[in-house]
Order: C-alpha cells, then structure tokens, then sequence
C-alpha cells in the first residue's frame, strides 16, 4: 500500500561515465530542489576508476522527509549507452551491471542522447517515455547564444548540462531554481562557465518543450515559496568534518584512502581558519602513532581511514589504550571488504574490527552513527569522551553516509559542550610526587598536559606502575588491568542512553526491526509500509557498540514479539554483538552484501519475505 | 601551558636529568655511554627538563626516556618518529628527541625513518646502532654487513647491511652526524648540534653491546687487530666541511651530499664520525605556521577551542 512518501517523491538518476562530470550536474540539481523547498536524499555510486567507468547519481526529492532511495526511477538521464543498457557489450564476460532503462518506473521518462541512434526497440519498454535528445546540436546551438558557437567540442563536458536542462524542461520544474543553482556553483572567475551553463539549460529546455508532449507521469513541482524552509544540503563528511572544528581538533592526520579522503581534505580546506592542522602521513600506522603523540602532548587529535589503513592502526590503537591516551577518535569510514574489496562501495562489515581492533584486553569507545545529525552529534561527543576516559574512541561510518547528501534543518549543538576531563595541575613546580597512571576507582587518573613543570611523567607500551616505568610484577599488573577496564564501566554509567540505542516508534509493537548505522534513513523511511501490511512496527537503533548497554536493549529485545535484524554485511555483526552481550538470538536476518546500500524496496522486500517465508536470513541485493 | 607557573630561570643541575629508576642494560653495554651523553648534553643547553620530550622505540634503546628526568613516551616498535612528530607539531616549544635502536629504525620504521628525513620537523633522532636485535637475544640487524655471523646467529647474514648515512642524504634530513657511544665527550658535542639544529637533526651511533655482538666490539672498534684505531674523526681532515652555505645552490647541496656519501662508504677499517651534512632549510612546522599564522606565538596546544563559529561552514551548504 503506497504510504504519503511513496505517492509523491520523485526518484532521478544521471548516469554517465566517471570523470564526465555528473557529479556537479547532480549537485546542481539537488540544490535546485532543496532551494524549492523540497526535501533531498541525493547518493552516488562509482567504480574505483578515475575515468570511464559507469557511475550514477541518485536523487530522491519529496515534499515530505526522504532520507533512502527506491528502486524505481521516474527520470532516467543517460549521458551514454552504457548508462541505459549495461557493459554486456564490451565486457564479454561477468558484465558489471544491465544499466537502467529495466529499472524506469512505468510511465516515467529517459533522456538520452538522440546520437547514438538507438532503435526504440532496443528498449523493450513500450511503458515508457523515451526523449532523445541531440546533446552536441543543442550544446552548439547555447553556445553560440553566449558567443561561443563552434566551441562544443571544447565544452563536451557541458552536455550533462544540456541533458539536465531537458530533464527539467520535460518534468517541468522551476527553471529560476536551477540558474541560481548554476550561479551559486560557478562564482568569481568561473562566472562566464554559470552564463553558459544556464544558455545550455534554457536552450535544452526549450528544446525539450518543443519536441516532446508526452510527459512523464510523475513529475515534480517545488514548494510554494511561502511555505519554502531554507535547509542545508549536507554530505556524512562534511556534517563529521564541521563536528571536528567544533569540538576544537587541533590535529588530524591521514593517509589518502577511498571513502575517508574527502572529509580530510575537507578539513585541509576548511581546518586553517580554525587553526586546525592536518597532516598527510606516509601510511596509517604513522597517522594513528602521530596522532598519539599529540593527544599525549594535551591536543585533540584524530585520524580518519578505512578498513584497510584500521588495520594497520592495530598496534597504535592497544599503545594508545594501554598508556591512557586521551585519544586519539579515529574515523572508520566502512567500504566494501575484505582487503582492498569495494573501495568505493558501501558495507557495514567492520564492526566486529572495530570491536577488536588489537591484541591484548583493553577499554575503548565505539559508537556508530546513523545520520547525518547523529554523526555530528557523536563526533563531538567522541572527543569528550577520549579526554574524560583516557581511551581511544572509534566512530564508525560508513561509505553511503559519506557521500550521500542529505537536506538537514540545522544541527542543534544547543548542548554540545567540550570536557577535557581531569587535568593534573602541580601544587608546585617543583613537585615529583605526579603518577600518570595513579589508581583511582573509578580508574581515572588525572592527566598531565607535558610542558607543565611539577608534572613530568613517562610512560609506555609496557606493562606500567602508576608513575608509567616498565613493571612485570603481578600485583601491579592485576590493579592495572582493572583500573583500565574500570574506566570502561565508569564510561558505560556517565555516556547518556541517549547516545546509546533509539528506539524509534511505539514501546511495543507486532514487528521489532534491529539495526545500526546508516541504514538508518531506508529503515525509518520503509516502515510506513511495512506497517501499511497491517502490523505496528518499531525500530531499535544500537549507536554505542561498546561499552554495549546490554540491559537496556536486553529488556526492550526480551520483551519484542518479533525481530528482524537488519545489515549491511553478510554475517549479521550486530545480531553476534546483541547475543554476545544479552543472549538473545533475534528472530531474522536482513543482510545485504553486494556493496550497495539498502534501497527502501529491498527492507521492505526483504522483511516481508523474512516473515512470509519464514526464513530465518534472507539476502537481498535488487541489482 | 602555564607558561606563568614556572619559577623563574634557574640553572638545571646535572642530577635533574637523571631519574631513580633502575637501569636494566647489561654490564658494559655502549647504552650507558649515549645515555649519559643525552644527559649531559641536554644539561649543557640547560633545557628545563619539563620542556623536553623523550620519545622512544622498543628494544634496549627504548628504555632510555625512563632514564631522564623530563616527558617520556616508550612507545611501539618502529613507531617513535610518527609519535615525536605528533608530539612536536602539537606543542613546537618542547624539545623533542626521538631515540630507538637500528632494528627499531631502520628495519621495522624504516618507512618513518624516509618520511620524517623528507618532512624536516624540528626535532633530534638518535639511533644507537650495534648491528644486532639484543633484546631478541642477537638476531642480525638492518646495519650488520653481509657475511658476518655473531655468536648468537646460526648462520652468516646474506643481506647486505643499509648505509644509514646515506639513506638519511637520499630522505632529506637537513642534519645528519654519526657518533661512537664509547667517546662521551664528542658525542655530548654532537648530540649539543643535533639539538641545536633548526629542523630534523639524525645521529647515528655506534654503540657495542657486549653481550650479542662479539664482532664490533670495543677492541674492534678501536682496531687492536689492525694496529690502530678504526674510528677517524671527519673533522680531523681540516678541508672537511659539511655545512651547506647556500641552501638555494642545488650544486653546493649536492657536492656536499656527495662528499658525506663518500665518506659514509669507507672500508670498515675506517669509520668516520662527526658531522656528515647540515643544511637549513624550512621545518615542517615552520611551513604549518604558514597555513596556521597563531602557531609562530603559540603551540597549537595553547590555541583556544571553546569558541569555534562553525556557522560559516552551514552557511555554505544551504
């Protein structure tokens, strides 16, 4: 039964060969919509390729909250063959995908390129709207409108322009939208590229008008401008880099690594007028050792990566736990594994890494986000925590959250604080009574900040005595032990459950689902249908991994009639996490592990079929 | 920093660089010579021991910072450069100086000991090099030559050992010296330079230890085999100069590294000491100063953080 959401969100998809520019066309877009007042959920998929390769660019738009994306494509622009039909042809065998055109919602649109002279035939569609468009006639023809006729070979990458700017003439969208798009994206000395850009609308547009009548049954109007909210449009890096400024990073360190680059380098951009550093590391064993020094030293500090640079942050991360770093919070943002995997895609199969991160017994922090206002929120709290606990803190992220866009209405950092936690201050500069590693019970011990006379200390990677020199005794090594481990249950008391697990819709209900991370957004946006089938249904989100608040979710599990566990990765990492810490085995699984986020289709699909069939796991993966 | 907090300057007494704690080396270990050379030499500077930052290794050498009297990290194997550099771009008013063994350098942090000589962070790294693992009980090293078999190894090494000297003159260290852990008195001086020198200062010792290495022992190395001593001061040879005048001059730069390079591969019956190569040349932190201008009067430590408007950046995305 189609839900408020489902009737009226409007699902496009630019496809093209990477490098060909759609991402900036996309953005463009999206920007146009969001300025209409519409909401926005906006993700990309691309090949580990610099150029060539097919990629995509989704955007949802709804006049109602969308935060996932569905199967069905209402408008299909295709800046080549590939985009509608796949790479069977020049791939003879394993073809990587089948393209797009079979995924074109009946009644919806495809814009492609009237050059190629494709056979209409050839669609096997005789339910949809085709709108061949000739790119390069129309480019040359805007071209020559801003005095730059003949040039299109020079300007190629302009016809995804051309082919947003049929897109729009066909759905019918506010045009003065879009310009202000172009314009907003294309200032200073880039001006004269905006004034081309908008004749390469205009003109497409135009075109688009005047050949085509069919129009595409789903179509998209903005908001009344009255009733329009100005919202940002927001990736999961920059919401994660802006946390960072906030809670006063003074350092972060990193070795480029797809998909954790782009919010360091945002950080690059952005971090100096903050006086924020960042350093570029010649691996991911340096980023998380330099960034351990710093943290020693009194600075906040953190290292972003991916799978493969945490796992050769293994040994800095016990070295960090053992000698009560105040840190560092290191970002893991998850791609496709094991090993090198699918650098550019998305999964959510680090999360028993990042639970076990290195040899030996030893407390840390590991929360995981599920949304954009969740990640701010728990990146900064990240901070607090590594300076309150003396520990390592991961935040795990994910690849979809990454690169995904999101309209947002504002954070609310209303109760955002920065806690260094106890700092040492000597009663006198010559004092030699400091132990960095005292035993306290609660197993914090105040922490030093080096320069500071009266409070020199060592310590180390060895086994320690509270003043940090290397010690093997037994009674020292058992009161050390505890007193570390101590520090994790004080965390457990003090962290808030609202850090800890949401638990999204009614106290009780017919179906419990389970989740975490970024499939936050398709759960939320999938359960107005799967309630639509007759069942109430709520949501438990698990966002502190560890220390994990085993009795709360143990009681809202026990008391469940029926769970389904729904993840990213193909052994059900939560649900292993959930029995280990509460013995209860949740009643299926959900898993998809093709590299792909979850569409709202495939949680639908794929809980029905879980219940229907009985199924104790169902994978689903709608190609 | 509470910069205000310290007494006023005082003079720092040798015995405020040396800790209580039990040294555990063996008996007539070369260690204790370059351990109490740090000590002197940072007693020299008069470095008030809570502005210095030791940062260690693992292995023998990396015991050293529990040793002396100021901040110390013992931190992994290999990873004592990554963490000096974090501990010195976090706070540029401590001095820091990074020690830890060949094996720890050369082998294992061998990536960190490239990286850091091309980055040019302020900060001292002293390597005491005695061709074996001894706290694995003596395994060949990254320096040992090829062909020599100490008494621990069952067999004769096959891998040629790595010229430190000129590994350091290919990564970019803007100082680079060599010392004997045997001949305090120079190496105090050298280590006093090393220290001294604007940017990332490498020194290279020599060290016996008596216990694993019964090749390059003390009588070796003071050549009673040969009739005279293996160890030639560089600065002996009055034509000898290893400062670069004009670091603008790439042929000035490359005939110094040159004539360093030459001098790193004598026969291993000489074996040069002293100043190898000196160039100033902009630091790493120098450079983040640029990008960061507060960072010339402050450490990033003492930059404020409370009251970051991030507002600016929303703005941007709506």
């Amino acid at each position: 039964m189609p839900t408020e959401l489902s009737r009226r969100e409007f699902s496009w998809v630019l496809g093209g060969p990477q490098g060909g520019g759609i991402n900036a066309s996309a953005e463009i877009y999206a920007k146009a919509l969001s300025r209409g007042g519409l909401h926005v959920f906006a993700n990309i998929e691309f090949h580990s390729n610099i150029m060539g390769k097919h990629s995509y660019y989704r955007v949802t738009a709804a006049p109602v909250p969308v935060h996932s994306h569905v199967d069905e494509i209402h408008m299909l622009v295709a800046l080549d063959q590939e985009s509608l039909f796949g790479d069977a042809p020049e791939r003879k065998h394993y073809p990587s995908h089948t393209g797009h055109v079979h995924q074109v919602a009946r009644g919806g649109g495809v814009i492609y390129d009237a050059d190629l002279k494709i056979d209409p035939g050839q669609f096997g569609r005789d339910d949809i709207n085709l709108y061949p468009i000739p790119y390069f006639e129309v480019l040359e023809e805007a071209l020559k409108e801003v005095g730059k006729g003949g040039q299109s070979r020079k300007y190629i990458v302009m016809r995804n322009t051309v082919a947003l700017g049929a897109s729009i003439g066909i759905s019918g969208y506010d045009e003065e939208l879009l310009f202000e798009a172009i314009r907003n994206e294309f200032t200073g000395r880039k001006a004269d590229a905006a004034e081309m850009n908008v004749a390469a609308v205009r003109a497409a547009a135009a075109y688009a008008r005047s050949h085509f009548n069919a129009k595409p049954e789903r179509r998209l109007t903005p908001v009344p401008p009255e009733q329009r909210k100005h919202r940002m449009l927001i990736k999961g890096f920059q919401a994660v880099g802006i946390a960072k400024l906030k809670a006063g990073l003074g350092m972060q360190t990193y070795y480029p690594i797809s998909p954790a680059t782009d919010e360091s380098v945002y950080l690059e951009q952005k971090g100096p007028q903050y006086q924020c550093t960042v350093v570029q590391c010649e691996d991911e064993i340096s980023s998380i050792n330099m960034a351990i020094g710093a943290v020693h030293m009194g600075v906040r500090a953190a290292t972003s990566t991916a799978g493969p640079g945490f796992a050769l942050m293994s040994e800095g991360f016990g070295f960090a736990a053992i000698t009560e770093a105040p840190g560092p919070v290191v970002f893991l943002w998850q791609r496709g594994g094991p090993s090198t995997g699918l650098p550019t895609r998305t999964e959510q199969a680090d999360l028993q890494f990042a639970l076990h991160p290195a040899h030996g017994d030893f407390p840390h922090i590991v929360v995981a986000p599920g949304d954009i206002d969740e990640s701010f929120v728990d990146s900064f709290e990240s901070f607090n925590w590594a300076d309150r606990y003396q520990m390592p803190v991961v935040v795990l992220l994910e690849k979809f959250l990454a690169s995904s866009m999101f309209t947002n209405d504002g954070i609310d950092m209303s109760k955002l604080k920065i806690d260094r936690g106890l700092i040492y201050q000597p009663q006198e500069p010559d004092g030699d009574g400091y132990r960095r590693h005292a035993l306290t019970a609660d197993g914090i011990s105040p922490r030093a900040v080096p320069g500071t006379p009266g409070a020199i200390f060592s310590t180390t990677s060895d086994e320690h005595d509270p003043e940090g020199h290397i010690t093997e005794g037994i009674e020292n090594r058992i009161a050390m032990m505890r007193k570390r481990m101590a520090k994790l249950e004080t965390a457990a008391r003090e962290i808030p459950a609202s850090s800890k697990f949401t638990l999204h819709g009614p106290r009780r209900a017919d179906l419990t689902l389970v989740g975490w991370g970024a499939t936050k957004g398709a759960i939320l946006d999938a359960i107005g249908e799967l309630e639509a089938d007759g069942r109430t249904v709520n949501f438990l989100q698990i966002r502190l991994m560890r220390p994990f608040p085993a009795d709360a979710v143990a009681g809202i599990l026990r008391g469940a009639r029926l769970t389904v566990l729904i993840e990213n990765n193909y052994s059900a990492q939560l649900g292993a996490l959930i029995a280990e810490q509460t013995g209860v085995a949740l009643d299926h699984h959900v898993l998809k592990y093709d590299g792909r986020p979850f569409s709202r289709n495939e949680i639908v699909e794929g809980v029905r079929a879980a219940l229907s069939e009985q199924k104790k796991e169902v994978m689903v993966s709608h190609a | 920093m509470p910069e205000a907090a310290a007494a006023a300057p005082k003079k720092f007494v040798l015995q405020q660089y040396k800790t209580e704690v039990h040294v555990d080396w063996c008996p007539g270990c070369g260690d204790f010579g370059i351990l109490s050379s740090i000590q002197q030499a940072l007693y020299q500077l008069q470095i008030p021991p809570y502005k210095i930052a030791m940062i260690s290794g693992i292995g023998c050498s990396g015991k050293t910072p529990h040793y002396i009297d100021t901040y110390g990290l013992h931190t992994l194997h290999g990873r004592a450069l990554p963490v000096a550099t974090g501990a010195k771009l976090a706070n540029n008013q401590l001095t820091v100086v990074a020690v830890g063994g060949d094996g720890d350098g050369y082998g294992i942090g061998a990536g960190y000991f490239v990286n850091s000589g091309r980055r040019n962070v302020d900060m001292t790294y002293i390597v005491f090099n005695n061709g074996v693992y001894g706290l694995t009980k003596g395994q060949a090293s990254p320096t040992l030559p090829k062909g020599l078999k100490t008494k621990s190894m069952p067999e004769a090494s096959i891998q040629e050992g790595v010229n430190p000297i000129a590994l350091a003159l290919g990564a970019g260290y803007t100082w680079i010296g060599r010392g004997y852990a045997l001949d305090v008195k120079n190496l105090v001086s050298l280590i006093v330079q090393a220290i001294n020198h604007k940017g990332t200062s490498f020194l290279d010792i020599f060290q016996t230890c008596p216990v694993y290495n019964d090749l390059r022992t003390k009588e070796w190395y003071a050549g009673e085999d040969i009739g005279r001593a293996r160890i030639r001061r560089l600065e002996a040879d009055s034509t000898w100069d290893p400062v670069v005048k004009d670091p603008t001059n790439i042929d000035e730069m490359v005939e110094k590294k040159t004539r360093a390079l030459r001098a790193s591969y004598e026969t291993q019956d000489s074996l040069a000491v002293g100043v190898f190569y000196s160039v100033d040349l902009p630091t790493y932190d120098e450079q983040l100063a640029l990008k960061v201008p507060a960072l010339k009067e402050h450490p990033l430590v003492d930059l404020p953080l409370y009251q970051r408007d991030v507002d600016p950046l929303f703005a941007e995305l709506a």
